[in-house]
Parts: structure tokens; sequence; C-alpha cells
């Protein structure tokens, strides 16, 4: 679904990817780890395109994006969540979860300012299919029509999750999608990214330093180096791998669970 | 944004609230009427800042400025080409829309102080062009406005007037809230928030600064277009800085990003320098002075004085404000606001 | 007159007016580069300060020299009093906010002024000789030519100052990487309350400077907007870009005054300032930081 080939990313000397690529297969659950430093935010901004690759290409359901703008890969179907939580504020739930539909929806200024009947079964439609599909599925029924500022953290990563899912995309990013939770809010989420990929079939990239997380819901692996992919392979071949033992381990701050 | 559960008691109590103002001008003095109708044509104009400032996060220092583009419009379609004023004002809207892309187009794609430069040059620019641009805009000594024709009434006095802007604002403002709750109006915000994930989820950045501010322009015209009726009289003397920083005072007095907050803002600003007036006269008429020289820079600090305290200690204004009071009256504290995750 | 003289001698003049506009944009920058504020009240602190020397040397007959030191000392205070009072607690909100801020604060000086000093034309000392400069058969009027001189004489001791001086160090290291600066034990506050004086002084000399040419009056203020361009185009955080640039639109000021009629004097700044945006809107010196996608 996601083929990423070989991607240089260089910041004036600093090497930050050296011939990276990670294959994202059609409905499976793809994680990629690493120590910190190993380059996995970078290739999640080189995938949705903010830093340009000097060199390697990024395709999506075999159409090549490497060229387009990051609102262009929403419209080809990419959707993403963000390491720190990025919820626009002053919005409801609901209002932060629509805009994650943003590019399924037609209407403009005029068409909305009018109220013209277009415009406003698109809304209805979109709000059925919010609580049809996302509420339910992400448990956010009470907190729907609350400002997202006032919601805890957990919370709040569950709506950015929503958020992602609203627009039924082809690929999902998920950057550290259970930093900074308690190991109850961790099986949650990690029951979440399951469900979503059991009902919906999409298929997720994830960026995790949680092991447990990451063995325990992947179906495959790649594991960076200082910017170089070291290992990939189902979470049995990783945890086995020698050279992913080394890298954590001479490193020493991941805890291998 | 207002709960989506209570929409239909909202549209109660403003359908009660059109109605009362279709009744006022049988109720009150002809100076309330007048007040109400200068009341209304700000109305328009604060609306057209939120849009810009308060939701898309556009600042502007020139809205004035645009506003006069929209009076001399106004008067100059009445004069030259002898449009009625059903055309005239949409023509001003669009003539203000046209001058503010012209002057924000280049600073759309950079950072937002640039654009703050860019209005600012362009208040002083158009008031320059005002002033100077003799053959058209007849100088300081302004230009006649002719009453506006309604079904061959014209709208000769204060009531009259007041029931066209009473129209315009009711319309206006139900464009607005309809934009502000669609798709594009969740775009303005996401704008303003965080510009980088909007792109991620796919909202075009430049494009929607792009209609924000030339939406926010077109109000600012129809403002000034019926101003031009209002006052049957335009010259570049009503549109300068000052103008700008009242308009900027009310958006942040009412409440960034608040439909409701606009017209509170509105409706405070404009009694604002009334009070203001009041106030000096009779402090000076106690003590002997004749305080009216120092009622310009009077308002210039008192403005000035609200847009830094509201900033400061009540960024989002009056209509927070009213929000919590009536929250405090009506519910009891929510306690599922935080549950729902363990923590 | 001979046009090329005519040409020259105009050019001259706006240069030399420029001196003031680069001394009144250095204050900015030094505010912009510390703290990544924009500070819209320039002007009129400028303006403040030149209405405290008229009452001092002029109301309280203390004569110039007394009359620029507590100048100076209000210009000063009151600069710590809105660092203190409105901009602290701005820390970490939006840009946009605080430009609101900034620009509310120059409204409500703007009125302070216009209240407490009245609308009227004051006269204060005449601290420069009025005795033409005459260079090469170009009369340039004393006035100006001395107000540049001096302006000169201060760009170079502030500049001398940020390089060699410890708090000039500080200033330049929290301009660069605040979060760095903190670690080495420099207290970014000060640094940004020392960033506010340093505008104070030099507004206030500008201010001297500008009334003395010009005349002391409310409008005053609003020759820093002027200075707008002066600080687009040198770019914002370029010390260097922002004193060519002072002079450099001082000087088409003058020529476009020169050339299109007085009353287009006081729109080039800003026609010139869209220009810029239009073209190159980081501007001469200005680092790539300052643009975005």
């Amino acid at each position: 679904m996601l083929r990423v080939d070989g991607i240089h990313l260089a910041f004036g000397g600093l090497r930050a990817l050296s011939g990276v690529s990670v294959h994202a297969e059609r409905g499976r659950i793809t994680s990629v780890i690493g120590p910190n430093g190993a380059g996995k935010t970078s290739l999640f901004n080189v995938i949705s395109g903010f830093y340009t690759p000097q060199q390697g290409t990024v395709a999506l359901d075999g159409q090549p994006i490497t060229a387009l703008r990051p609102s262009a890969r929403a419209r080809a179907g990419m959707s993403r969540t963000f390491q720190n939580i990025a919820l626009f504020h002053g919005m409801t739930v609901l209002d932060n979860i629509k805009l994650g539909a943003h590019t399924t929806l037609k209407s403009g200024v005029f068409s909305a300012g009018f109220r013209l009947p277009g415009a406003r079964r698109e809304e209805r439609e979109l709000s059925a299919a919010i609580q049809r599909d996302i509420i339910g599925l992400l448990e956010l029924d009470t907190v729907q029509h609350h400002y997202v500022e006032d919601l805890a953290y957990g919370l709040q990563k569950r709506v950015e999750l929503a958020r992602a899912l609203v627009m039924k995309p082809k690929i999902l990013l998920l950057d550290e999608p259970v930093a900074g939770m308690n190991s109850e809010e961790k099986s949650e989420m990690s029951r979440f990214v399951l469900n979503v990929r059991k009902d919906w079939h999409t298929s997720v990239l994830l960026i995790e330093h949680d092991m447990s997380m990451v063995m325990g819901i992947s179906d495959h692996i790649v594991v960076l180096s200082f910017g170089k992919p070291i290992a990939a392979g189902t979470p049995d071949e990783v945890r086995a791998n020698p050279d992913v033992i080394k890298a954590y381990l001479g490193t020493g701050d991941e805890a291998a669970s | 944004m207002p709960h989506a559960p209570r929409f239909s008691r909202n549209t109660l109590w403003a359908l009660l609230l059109v109605a009362a103002l279709v009744a006022l001008p049988a109720a009150v003095p002809r100076y309330w009427i007048y007040f109400a109708g200068l009341l209304g044509i700000n109305i328009i104009a604060v609306h057209g800042l939120n849009i810009m400032t308060g939701y898309t996060g556009l600042l502007s220092l020139g809205h004035a400025a645009f506003v006069g583009v929209g009076a001399y419009t106004v008067a100059l379609a009445q004069s030259r080409l002898g449009l009625p004023f059903y055309l005239a004002i949409p023509l001003a809207g669009l003539a203000a829309a046209v001058m503010g892309v012209g002057f924000g187009l280049p600073s759309l794609r950079i950072r937002g102080l640039y654009l703050v430069i860019a209005t600012l040059a362009a208040q002083f620019i158009l008031n320059f062009v005002f002033v100077h641009w003799q053959s058209v805009t007849n100088g300081d000594a302004g230009l006649t406005v002719q009453p506006a024709m309604v079904f061959g009434y014209p709208l000769n006095n204060e009531t009259r007037a007041y029931y066209l802007i009473l129209a315009c604002d009711v319309a206006f403002t139900l464009f607005a809230v309809n934009v502000i709750r669609s798709r594009v109006g969740r775009a303005f915000v996401a704008v303003r928030e965080r510009d980088r994930t909007a792109e991620v989820l796919g909202v075009r950045i430049v494009w929607y600064k792009f209609v924000a501010f030339a939406l926010g322009s077109f109000y600012a015209g129809v403002a000034g277009g019926l101003l031009a009726y209002f006052n049957q009289f335009v010259n570049p003397e009503q549109f300068g800085l000052l103008l700008s920083v009242f308009f900027l005072s009310a958006v942040i007095v009412g409440g960034m990003g608040s439909i409701l907050g606009a017209i509170m803002g509105a409706v405070f600003m404009t009694l604002l320098p009334e009070i203001l007036r009041g106030g000096a006269l009779s402090i000076g008429g106690t003590f002997g002075f004749d305080l009216s020289s120092i009622l310009v820079p009077l308002r210039e600090t008192v403005f000035g004085l609200l847009i830094v305290g509201f900033l400061i200690l009540e960024p989002r204004g009056l209509a927070q404000l009213w929000k919590r009071a009536r929250y405090a009256l009506h519910r009891p504290p929510n306690p599922d606001a935080r549950s729902g995750g363990a923590s | 007159m001979n046009p090329f003289v005519a040409f020259a001698e105009y050019s001259a003049v706006g240069i030399a007016g420029g001196g003031i506009y680069a001394l009144i944009a250095l204050g900015t920058v030094v505010i912009f580069k510390s703290s990544q504020t924009f500070n819209f009240a320039m002007g009129e602190m400028m303006m403040l300060s030149a209405y405290f020397f008229y009452t001092a040397a002029v109301t309280f007959a203390l004569g110039p020299l007394l009359g620029l030191i507590l100048a100076l000392v209000g210009s000063v205070a009151v600069a710590l009093l809105i660092e203190r009072f409105a901009l602290r607690p701005m820390m970490g909100r939006p840009f946009i906010a605080v430009v609101m801020v900034t620009f509310g604060i120059g409204s409500i000086l703007r009125g302070i002024v216009g209240m407490v000093w009245g609308p009227a034309d004051l006269q204060i000392p005449a601290i420069l000789a009025r005795t033409p400069v005459i260079i090469g058969g170009m009369f340039i009027p004393g006035k100006t030519a001395r107000a540049f001189a001096i302006a000169v004489v201060i760009v170079c001791a502030l500049i001398g100052f940020l390089r060699y001086s410890r708090a000039g160090v500080a200033l330049r290291a929290a301009a660069a990487d605040q979060i760095t600066a903190y670690s080495m034990g420099i207290d970014v506050r000060r640094v940004v309350a020392f960033s506010w004086v340093i505008a104070a002084i030099t507004g206030c000399i500008s201010g001297v400077l500008m009334a003395n040419v010009n005349s002391l009056n409310p409008s005053l203020g609003l020759v820093a907007l002027n200075v707008l361009s002066v600080i687009i185009l040198g770019g914002m955080n370029s010390i260097g870009g922002v004193l060519v640039a002072g002079l450099l639109i001082g000087w088409l000021e003058s020529v476009t005054g020169w050339w299109f009629g007085t009353e287009f004097r006081e729109i080039t700044p800003y026609v010139l300032a869209l220009l810029i945006l239009l073209v190159r809107p980081t501007g001469l010196f200005g680092s790539a930081q300052v643009e975005r996608i």
C-alpha cells in the first residue's frame, strides 16, 4: 500500500536518513522502531511531505506521491497523528473529528453561507457517518461536545486518532500513539488500533518506543538506527536479531519487554 | 461554538430578538434609532474583522480603510453610474474585497507579521488616495450621497435607514454563522491554530487565508456602503487609523472567534464613545474645564487599554464572560469532562 | 538649478534623514532579536520621549542637557513598565496576540500624548545649529546634517556596545538561541528587558532629533510606521541590513518627494513596504527563517 524506497535525507551536513525503505502492506500493521535519534520522526515527515528527501521515492497505492504537498497527500488517502497532540483548541471534539474529513467534503463559502441543499446534505451525512462509525468505535460518546482542551491526555490522543480515521484513509500514520500513557491507556489504544485494522482493513504505519505494544500488535517491523535500516521482519524475527539487540543495549535507553 | 442539541432554543431567542428589533423604532426616541443604525453598521464591519482575525488569525490593522473603499464605491456608483442600492452595496463589498486581496495577497503565503504590515500600509495608502485623488473623491471636501431608494421610498430618515440596516444585519449575521459552522469555518480555525497540521489534513492554507481575507473585506465594504447611505456623506476623515483600532478593539473585547462575541464587541464599542463623551463633559463641567478637545485622544487611550487589558486578562472576551455567567446560572459543573481515560 | 545638482542635494538630504530612520529601526530590531516581538509602539515611545524632553527642558526650564537626561530616564522607565506589565504576561501567547498588544500600547501612548500636551505644535530648544552644511555646492540643512552625525555616533556606539560589552554579548546570545543562553546562565528575562532599555534610548534620542529637525506634535509617532519599510527591507533581524535600509529609504523618500511632489513623500515608505513584500520579503539581509512555505 505504502512504498517508501531508498530515502536519503540530509540537513546540511547532518545525515538523518540513509537509504531507508519501508513497505507497509495493505491491511497490515507495520511499525518503525529504533533508539532515539534513529530518524523515525524524520521518516514520517518525509512521508507526510514536510521534508523533501535528496533521494528516494514515496508511493501510495501504486501512485508516486513524492512531489505532492502535504494537503495533496491527504487527498490521496494519507492520514496522520502527531507525537505531541495536534488538536485544534477552541473547537469541540466533534468539530475536530469533522476536520479530518475535510478532503471528502466539497462545500465552499457560498454553498455553506447560503446553506444550499448540497452543503446541508453533506454535513448531515458526515455527522451521521461519524456517529455511526467513529464515536462508537473509539468510545467518545460522552465527550463529543466538549472542547478538546478540556480533555485528559489519553482522551485527546483518542480524539486525534478519530480525526485521522474519519476520512477512511488508505494509510494511517501513527506517531507515537501511546507516548505518555499509563499501561491501562496503552492497552486500550492498542485495542482501538487493532479494531480499526479488523473492521476497516486500514493499513497502518506506526512509530513507537513502547516495545510491548509494538511486539503485540505489529505484523511487520522495521528497525532504524542512526538513520539506517538495520533489520526488518516479524516481531519474533526482530526480537531475536543480534544487530537490533546491540543497537538498543548499546544506547541503553529502551527496555525491551 | 454552540452545542448542537441546543440549536432550537437559540433560534427561538434569535427570532424574539429580531421581532423586538423590528418593533424598536415605535418604542424609543429618535436618537436611539440613529444609534441603532450606527450599531448595525458596526456589527457588519466587526463580523468581517472577526472572520479574518478572530477565526482565521489574520491580523488586519487597516479594516477602516476597506470600509472607506465600500463607502466611496457607493457614493461613486450612485453619482457616476446611477446604480440603485441593491447593486451599489454588493458592488461596494466586491470593491473592498478586491482591494483587500490586492493588498494582502503577497503576504498570505508567508509569515503573519507581513500581513499586518501590509494592512497598515493599506490603511495609509488608501487614506492618501481618498485625500489626494481629488478628481474622483473630491478630497477632504468629500462626496454627498443621496438616500437609498427602496420601492420608490427614499430612506431619508433614521428609521427608514434603520430597517435597511437591520435587514442587512440579519442576512449577514446568518451568512457568517452558516459559514462558521461549516467545513469552511472549521478550516479557518485550523489555519489559525495549527497550520501545518491543517495541511496534513488536506486543508489548503493559502486558499483559506485568501477566502477569509476576501470575505472579511467584503463585509467591510458592505458596512462602508451602508454607512454612506446612512450619513449621506463620505469623506476621508471618517476612515482613519483610529477607526481601525476601534474595530480591532471590538473584536478583542467581544471575544475573538465568536459570532456572539463580534456582536457584543460592536455593542460595547459603539456605546463607549458616548459614555466617554458624557463622562468627560460632566467631569469637565463639574470642574469648569472644557474637555471636548481631549475626546479623540481619550478614545485612543481607552481603545488601547481595552485591547491590552482584554488580551492579557480575558482573551476570550465578553462572550466568554457571558458563557461563564450562563453556565453558573443553569448548570452544575460537568463531572464527565475528565473521565474516559484512567489517569 | 542644475537638475543634477538638485538630485544630488535631495539625495544627500534624504540619506541624512535616513540616519534617524536607521536609529529608530535599530531599537525595534534589538527587541525583535531578543524576544521575537515586533514592537508596533516604537514610534509612540519615541514621540513620548520627545515630549518628556520638552516638558523638562521648556516647561520646567531645566535646559536642553538636563532635559535630555530626564527624557532618557523617563523613556527607559516607560519601556520597562511596558515590558514588565504588558509584554511579560503575554509570553508564550500566539505571535499576533503580542503584536496586537504592542499596537494597543501605541494607541494608549498616542492618546496620552494628545490628552496631556494637546494637538498644537510645540517648540523645543534648538539643540542642533541651523547653519547649513555645504558640501561641493550642495546645501544640506544644518539640522538634518547634524542630526545625521549624531545618529551615526550613537549607532556606532551601540554596535560597539553590542559587540564588546558583556551585556551586549548576552543579548546577542539570547537572540541566537534562547535555550542555550539559559543553560549558560544568561537570564533571558533580563536580557529582554535590557533590549527594551536599548530601544528606549535609541527611541529617545531619535525622537529628540526628529522633533528638532521637524517640529513637535502628536503625529511624530506615525513616523515610526515609515520605519516599517526600513525594517522589512533590511531584514527583521539584521542590524547591518536595517542601517543600510534606513539610508536607502531616507534617500528614496527625498528623491520621490522631489520628483513627484512633496505630498508623495509620506506615502513612499508604505508603497515601498508593499513592493518589498511582493518581491523579497526577507529583505536585503534577513535570514531565510523569517519566511515560510
